[in-house]
């Protein structure tokens, strides 16, 4: 059997006829006169060592079909895993409308012929401007650790100093994160905290204060779950001294817990993956900041923001960029960090999930949250061998267990847990020395009783 | 006999989807609900109590959010009108974005994607029980590798202006490990490469030094040799440049960055037409990225979420993100046990569903096929230069008749020159026929810039139909230029007012902001 060149279904102009035609019309005989500028040593000789294609469509579903079904996800094992990325259930009509071709194939379109995106991003900006009670929020960045990142540039750019004060119990990938963003002209200082609660150790940050220091970093809640409850003291203090609050926050427990700038923060900044956004193993980031509607902090931001503004015809919106002049796209290095494509999809995304929640919604799932973490936190807590370090503190959706007193591994433990069918806590002994054999342990809306009881009658079976 | 149907004029005539749609807060209906939370069983409830009440009072939240209230069809509604407000690859002539690579992006993929088995990953499963995920991107990783030659991959960054930022990271500590960081605080790069080029080097603490054009549109080979010395740290350029011109003195300007004992970092943005053609080992360079949502078709959601690659030779392989992905041919792993890597870019590991995307796609395709993709977009941005060049009142400036690679910088200064019609009205009234155009990235070094990038989904008639628009509109342009100033007629919306935007005043980024501003009521 001959080979036929074939004609590629996603590259209509292969067909050799059309192919022809169009060679006739810009005067080339071969493909090969276009590349005439590509010096001759620099021609890659011969044919790419890739894998055989799979040309139909239905040999290539069958392959990576095949791949897929090496996973197994959390619909096939009951998850305890947060540590940054959070289960929650996600609405059919997110999905239905972060698939629709005009959302998922459009990009940097402009204000007309992309008013739908523009739209909708306002409105996502609103409706996080509501949930935090903040006049301005960005067009996602790419992730929370990028907001971080950004929210503390944005500090230091907003004092002139180049210092930052950072809690201690942040995760290890997102203090790696700030060490590379922060590093070549920002200094970054660990606040030590409460060892019985895990809060920030106040005396502490008071004598690290001083004229040098740009911002005060907390987290609520926090990497480890407990709620930072000294929120208006640590702000008091980081304003008597010319700083500023920056404080990262899970969006999904504005409906019960203050939203930071209740309690004196200035710049507010997480991510919007618990919004309406599968865990997509770890696809589904998207970073959001907040301030006031002060020009000093919206001057700093390195994102775009969209406004709305009049039209020529009466009672019509209209939607573009303000204060462009600020972004990279217009300064190149002189613009604030740099801006480019992020996670604007996942701003609809939330912004249809908030819209699907409402107020009601929102003040319930947090309720609800903290009835099951406090439910799973008294039960796991009675298991001999068994103890939260932090056990002192509200929590929102995560806690922290340690298990040195049964003189198991977490990873032994976690082990036994899978053959179970259990995803058991993100193992902390790594990250935390200090916690010694701990695990952190996330409950989410999606957790029935049974699930919880399952894994702590599972627990009690692993320890035996 | 009936008489046939007329035939269809040229250019079509369109008019965009316009709902009129209000912002959703004015769809609120007090007491709607769009989806309920499972209730707390009566267990938990008599277990606990009331856990929030037992919050100190200035943790709690005192009123709700006020957000929408809305049944879960009105919501739906509200976003399925906004979205026929918006015209993506599936429905326009995606041309009109230069640098961008708008090609189709197969739905087969995005159905793929949507698996359980993809979808309902958490990042931090044992890794037994994410073996296909992981062999996903250790393929892709060999692919890209292959394309590229370079050594390694790291599949981390969150799109391509992170992958920049992740190799200038790389490059800093490289010079960092020779103890060499602070005499090397210098990065060099062109105005025809992308602004987070030298924006993300800058946030890296280096000083920008960038190269303008020669007289033949070519980055100045003697303006690179006056800037290097023991200060530069790197080259981050693109190749062929925005103007879509390829530097054939490639190879040389490497030479003279590592003469001085730099490095060179390939922006590979504009790849699309070079696939299988040359590859950015061969020229030299230590490091390259891709970006896996142009060239490699997954698609572009409106601005994110994309997906970087960053890619290096052995002699940078210690510095990449971690953790990488490594298969000890048995199983694959993630490998965190890397002493000298710059640590974290983004959460866990990279845009998981889109590595999918992009290697199903390099898979449907092969070396053949991926070639096929360069070669026709590189024919079809010739084929459509030729015929744009025969429009009133545009150019291609520098090189004259010579061949471009993917995309061409075009001006209309001449246009501009003859009728006071800007590129950026063409770009409004190019909406009214049902597409989308662009001028360039800022700042405008051809005047009155367009830039198309005619990709290799796109059919000969598709091009034919795109330049009818524009030499339409470049005859209004010279027989009644209002139509053109007071464009769009056939938009969603029509002009739109822009001085609040630049007014502190007055700008609204957020819905109570405007309400605040405008003393209007909350409905």
């Amino acid at each position: 059997m001959t080979a036929k060149k074939p004609v590629y279904p996603y590259i209509p102009n292969s067909a050799p006829d059309v192919k022809e035609e169009m060679l006739r019309t810009v005067g080339a005989k071969s493909i090969d006169e276009l590349y005439a500028d590509i010096p001759a040593n620099l021609r890659f000789k011969g044919k790419l060592n890739l894998p055989d294609p799979l040309l139909s469509e239905s040999e290539l579903v069958r392959h990576i079909e095949g791949l897929l079904a090496k996973n197994s996800s959390t619909r096939d094992y009951l998850s305890f895993l947060g540590a940054g990325c959070w289960q929650h259930h996600v609405p059919a009509v997110c999905d239905e409308i972060n698939s629709r071709g005009e959302f998922l194939t459009a990009y940097a379109g402009e204000p007309y012929e992309d008013h739908g995106r523009f739209q909708a991003l306002f409105e996502y900006q609103s409706m996080m401007g509501e949930l935090l009670n903040m006049d301005v929020v960005n067009v996602p960045n790419y992730d929370g650790f990028q907001a971080g990142g950004t929210a503390l540039r944005m500090a230091c750019r907003l004092t002139g100093r180049q210092k930052v004060l950072v809690v201690s119990m942040i995760g290890s990938d997102l203090l790696s994160k700030l060490r590379d963003f922060l590093k070549p002209d920002i200094a970054m200082e660990m606040l030590p905290y409460q060892p019985d609660t895990g809060l920030v150790d106040l005396l502490a940050l008071e004598t690290r204060l001083s004229d040098e220091i740009a911002a005060v970093y907390f987290e609520n809640p926090s990497y480890l779950g407990f709620i930072e409850t000294q929120g208006d003291q640590i702000a008091a203090l980081a304003h008597a001294r010319g700083a500023l609050c920056v404080v990262s926050v899970d969006p999904i427990s504005l409906g019960v817990l203050n939203p930071p700038v209740d309690y004196g923060a200035d710049i507010v900044c997480g991510d919007i993956q618990p919004l309406g956004i599968h865990m997509l193993y770890g696809g589904g980031h998207g970073g959001f900041i907040a301030t006031r509607d002060d020009e000093r902090f919206v001057m700093q931001f390195p994102s775009r923001l969209f406004g709305i503004a009049p039209t020529v015809v009466e009672g019509e919106y209209g939607f573009g960029d303000v204060a462009y002049e600020r972004t990279s796209f217009a300064l190149r290095e002189e613009g604030k960090e740099w801006v480019g494509t992020a996670a604007a999809l996942w701003g609809i995304t939330a912004g249809v999930y908030l819209a699907l929640m409402g107020p009601e919604g929102m003040v319930e799932i947090g309720e609800r949250i903290m009835q099951r973490t406090r439910y799973a936190m008294m039960k796991v807590a009675a298991i001999p061998g068994f103890h939260l370090p932090f056990e002192g503190s509200h929590h929102f959706n995560e806690f922290v267990v340690n298990f040195d007193a049964t003189g198991r591994k977490v990873a032994d433990i976690n082990r036994s847990l899978l053959k179970k069918g259990i995803f058991g806590g993100k193992d902390l002994s790594l990250e935390f020395p200090q916690l010694g054999q701990s695990a952190l342990f996330c409950i989410t809306e999606i957790h029935s009783q049974v699930d919880i009881d399952c894994l702590v009658s599972t627990l009690q079976e692993v320890l035996e | 006999m009936i008489a046939p149907i007329a035939k269809k004029p040229v250019p079509r005539r369109f008019h965009q989807a316009s709902w009129d749609e209000p912002v959703i807060f004015e769809l609120s209906q007090p007491g709607q609900r769009g989806v309920l939370i499972p209730e707390v069983e009566n267990g938990i409830q008599e277990t606990v109590g009331d856990v929030t009440s037992r919050l100190p009072a200035h943790m709690r939240r005192t009123s709700p959010p006020r957000l929408p209230e809305m049944s879960q069809l009105h919501v739906l509604r509200h976003y399925a009108r906004l979205s026929q407000e918006n015209l993506g690859v599936d429905l326009n002539i995606d041309v009109g974005q230069g640098t961008c690579t708008m090609k189709y992006s197969p739905k087969v993929n995005d159905q793929l994607a949507r698996s359980a088995k993809m979808t309902e990953l958490h990042p931090l499963q044992d890794g037994s029980t994410v073996q296909g995920m992981l062999e996903i991107m250790y393929r892709l990783e060999q692919m890209l590798k292959e394309i590229s030659g370079m050594d390694r991959f790291t599949l981390q960054p969150g799109a391509g202006s992170a992958a920049i930022y992740t190799n200038v990271a790389m490059i800093r500590a490289y010079h960092e490990s020779r103890a060499e960081s602070r005499q090397r605080d210098e990065v060099i790069t062109t105005i025809f490469s992308h602004p987070s080029n030298a924006a993300c080097a800058k946030v890296a603490g280096y000083k920008i030094i960038t190269l303008y054009p020669d007289a033949d549109g070519y980055p100045d080979i003697a303006a690179l040799k006056a800037a290097v010395s023991e200060r530069t740290a790197a080259l981050l350029i693109t190749n062929p440049e925005d103007t879509g011109i390829f530097n054939p003195r490639i190879e040389e300007f490497v030479e003279i960055v590592h003469s001085v004992g730099g490095l060179c970092s390939y922006d590979q943005a504009n790849a699309n037409g070079i696939l299988g053609i040359t590859r950015a080992r061969d020229a030299g360079f230590d490091l390259c990225h891709f970006n896996l949502h142009k060239t490699f078709s997954t698609p572009h959601g409106c601005g994110g979420p994309g997906a970087g690659a960053s890619g290096v030779t052995d002699a940078l392989a210690p510095f990449l993100p971690k953790p990488t992905v490594e298969f000890d041919g048995v199983k694959y792993y993630l490998d965190y046990d890397r002493p000298q890597s710059i640590g974290k870019i983004r959460p866990f590991y990279g845009v998981a569903q889109n590595i999918l995307k992009a290697y199903a796609w390099i898979m449907s395709l092969g070396a053949d096929g991926l070639r096929a993709v360069a070669e026709t977009a590189v024919l079809n941005n010739n084929y459509l230069m030729q015929k744009v060049l025969q429009v009133r009142g545009v150019s291609a400036p520098y090189a004259p008749g010579k061949r471009r690679i993917e995309q061409v910088r075009y001006s209309w200064e001449q246009l501009a020159n003859d009728t006071g019609v800007h590129s950026e009205e063409i770009g409004f009234r190019v909406v009214d026929f049902g597409t989308h155009y662009w001028t360039s990235h800022h700042p405008y070094v051809v005047p009155e810039p367009m830039t198309l990038e005619p990709t290799e989904s796109y059919s000969k008639a598709d091009l034919d139909e795109y330049v009818t628009i524009l030499a339409h509109i470049a005859e209004e342009a010279y027989s009644d230029p209002e139509i053109i100033h007071n464009a769009p007629h056939n938009s969603t919306v029509h002009k739109i007012d822009p001085d609040s935007f630049d007014d502190p005043d007055k700008w609204a980024v957020t819905w109570r902001a405007y309400l605040r501003k405008t003393k209007k009521e909350r409905g």
